[in-house]
């Protein structure tokens, strides 16, 4: 086990030796990795403020759920001419029981944030007060409104709206959805444009990086040829003549990872000020990430890929021209 | 018996009765359809001391390298240390070859590392612990003669003593046989006798010690066993020999 661990100090120890030996290649490795990080890390900061806004402006959206009310009371007040116009069977008219339920399932459905119920009290309340005011409001009597209680359903994903929809639309007590299509196929069209050039983008400078990593070790592998016969005249295993090459790789992927970071955090943090204190009324408008929420994601992930990519590199690299 | 103990038994049997090194109508073409060696057959036996000497192109290269199974053998059985080097897996070839030093005319030393460091890399890389490496190195280190230059970069020793620091790298992990491709070719005539001096104290402490050389002077002068090769086949082979003069 000592063994083990003393061998597996030395490969590590070889591999910085690799990266001092070969200065030169391993900066502009370094430098690659660090400037696609930083186009990634850069791009993912907007892209999850732009996101972050579309889900906020997605928050608001939201569909109101009306029941089939007493026919009799409210034939009138909804203008119907006919009664055949208007049709319900009277079951279907919920009781403050069902509507509850009904409540309840609509709330204990995924794509559903939030659901508010408002009776056909409160409705009266703030219509009569908003449109009439409450002296002329009050004149009424009884409640114009009377069973036109509705729900207010908000939704976590509106580019399920159509299916959620018409779900309720299946609930026999549900007389009518409003809702407002464009919105939610405009907002979930661009989350998922945003989803396409993001993943297209990343894949990209993934490549890219990784076909620069595995040149830089082979340009090592090259350059320590003598060593790498020696090691194999002396005995090594394929273990031990491959690990520094590949610790050599995921070093630089994490370098790489580190310097953007820095870059990007202090970029960050300058450019919210800016617009803090330089465009007041758009940032009051837009509700921008906070640096730890973006870092919190870019950190671990930007070090993740640095290292994956050089290890995948270098990996790559030690098959292609290592044969030991 | 467990079964490693048994193959230990049948190897030590197969080496008192065939050698150290046991060649059986060895032949090695290249692709390019060069026949390097032609049905050579040989037996070294432990403790030996052999020349092997040829002019350019007589397959004394190809068979250092079928020694180190850096190269497999065309047709027939190459044996060494009673392991049938022909069926080794590839990831038994650094196992085998720990039990093989090797020294080459042009040292093939770490030039970035100091003398202690280029020997105890040949250790390190065989995992042995770093308490019984810094025992091990300085002693080997004295046995060369360099105990004084452990510290020294590679770039500031003269062509034999960095012939020697390959000698100690060699030799440092204790191995049986060493294989030595022209370690004299390139030093001057003092420090070509100190590196055979250095080789016999060697094989005198029981290393069977194979070298290939075209320094006449050397072999005509230690009177070892010489095997003289040419176009790939043996066309001598004596006792307390000579250099055989080349056409």
């Amino acid at each position: 086990m000592l063994r083990k661990i003393s061998s597996l100090f030395y490969v590590i120890r070889q591999g910085f030796a690799n990266i001092l030996h070969n200065k030169l290649f391993s900066l502009a490795s370094m430098a690659t990795i660090a400037a696609c990080l930083f186009l990634f890390g850069g791009f993912y900061a907007i892209v999850a403020n732009f996101q972050h806004i579309v889900m906020k402006a997605e928050e608001g959206v939201s569909v109101t759920v009306f029941f089939h009310d007493d026919y009799d009371l409210c034939f009138r007040s909804k203008g119907f001419e006919h009664r055949q116009d208007y049709q319900h069977p009277a079951e279907q008219l919920p009781s403050p029981q069902r509507l509850e339920e009904i409540g309840q399932m609509i709330a204990a459905r995924a794509e559903v944030s939030e659901v508010r119920f408002t009776s056909d009290e409160e409705a009266w309340a703030t219509f009569g007060r908003d449109y009439f005011g409450e002296d002329y409001a009050s004149g009424y009597e009884g409640n114009p409104l009377e069973g036109e209680n509705t729900y207010e359903v908000f939704l976590s994903d509106v580019s399920m709206q159509d299916t959620l929809v018409n779900w309720l639309y299946s609930i026999p007590e549900v007389r009518k959805v409003n809702y407002d299509e464009s919105t939610a196929s405009t907002l979930s069209g661009a989350n998922l444009l945003i989803a396409y050039i993001s993943v297209g983008i990343i894949i990209v400078l993934l490549a890219v990086s990784i076909f620069l990593i595995s040149n830089t070790v082979a340009v090592g592998i090259t350059v320590r040829s003598e060593e790498i016969n020696i090691m194999k005249y002396v005995g090594a295993t394929d273990f031990f003549v491959r690990s520094p090459f590949v610790i050599e790789g995921v070093i630089i992927g994490l370098v790489g990872a580190a310097i953007p970071l820095l870059a990007l955090r202090y970029m960050y943090e300058y450019a919210m000020n800016y617009l803090s204190t330089n465009f007041t009324m758009l940032s009051s408008l837009l509700d921008f990430l906070t640096i730890d929420k973006v870092f919190s994601f870019l950190t671990p992930v930007s070090f993740l890929v640095g290292g994956g990519i050089g290890f995948l590199g270098s990996v790559m690299a030690v098959r292609k021209h290592l044969r030991v | 018996m467990s079964k490693k103990e048994e193959k230990i038994r049948q190897q030590q049997e197969f080496i008192e009765e065939n050698g150290v090194i046991h060649l059986e109508h060895v032949s090695k073409s290249y692709s390019t359809g060069v026949a390097a060696l032609d049905d050579i057959s040989l037996t070294i036996k432990p403790g030996e001391f052999v020349f092997v000497v040829g002019e350019n192109g007589s397959g004394k290269s190809t068979l250092i390298k079928l020694l180190l199974r850096e190269l497999k053998a065309t047709s027939g059985n190459v044996y060494v240390m009673g392991e049938d080097v022909g069926k080794l897996r590839h990831r038994q070839i650094p196992k085998y070859r720990r039990q093989i030093g090797v020294v080459f005319q042009d040292f093939r030393l770490l030039n970035d590392r100091n003398v202690y460091e280029n020997v105890a890399f040949a250790q390190r890389i065989l995992e042995v612990p770093a308490q019984e490496i810094r025992r091990n190195v300085p002693t080997i280190l004295a046995t060369v003669g360099l105990a004084g230059k452990y510290k020294a970069k590679i770039r500031e020793l003269s062509g034999g003593e960095q012939q020697r620091v390959a000698l100690a790298r060699a030799l440092v992990n204790s191995p049986g046989i060493l294989l030595a491709d022209e370690p004299t070719g390139n030093l001057d005539p003092v420090n070509a006798w100190g590196i055979m001096e250095l080789l016999e104290e060697i094989n005198a402490e029981g290393t069977t010690v194979i070298m290939v050389t075209h320094n006449r002077e050397i072999v005509n002068e230690m009177r070892k066993r010489v095997i003289a090769m040419r176009k790939g086949v043996i066309v001598s082979d004596q006792e307390e020999g000579m250099y055989v003069e080349e056409d």
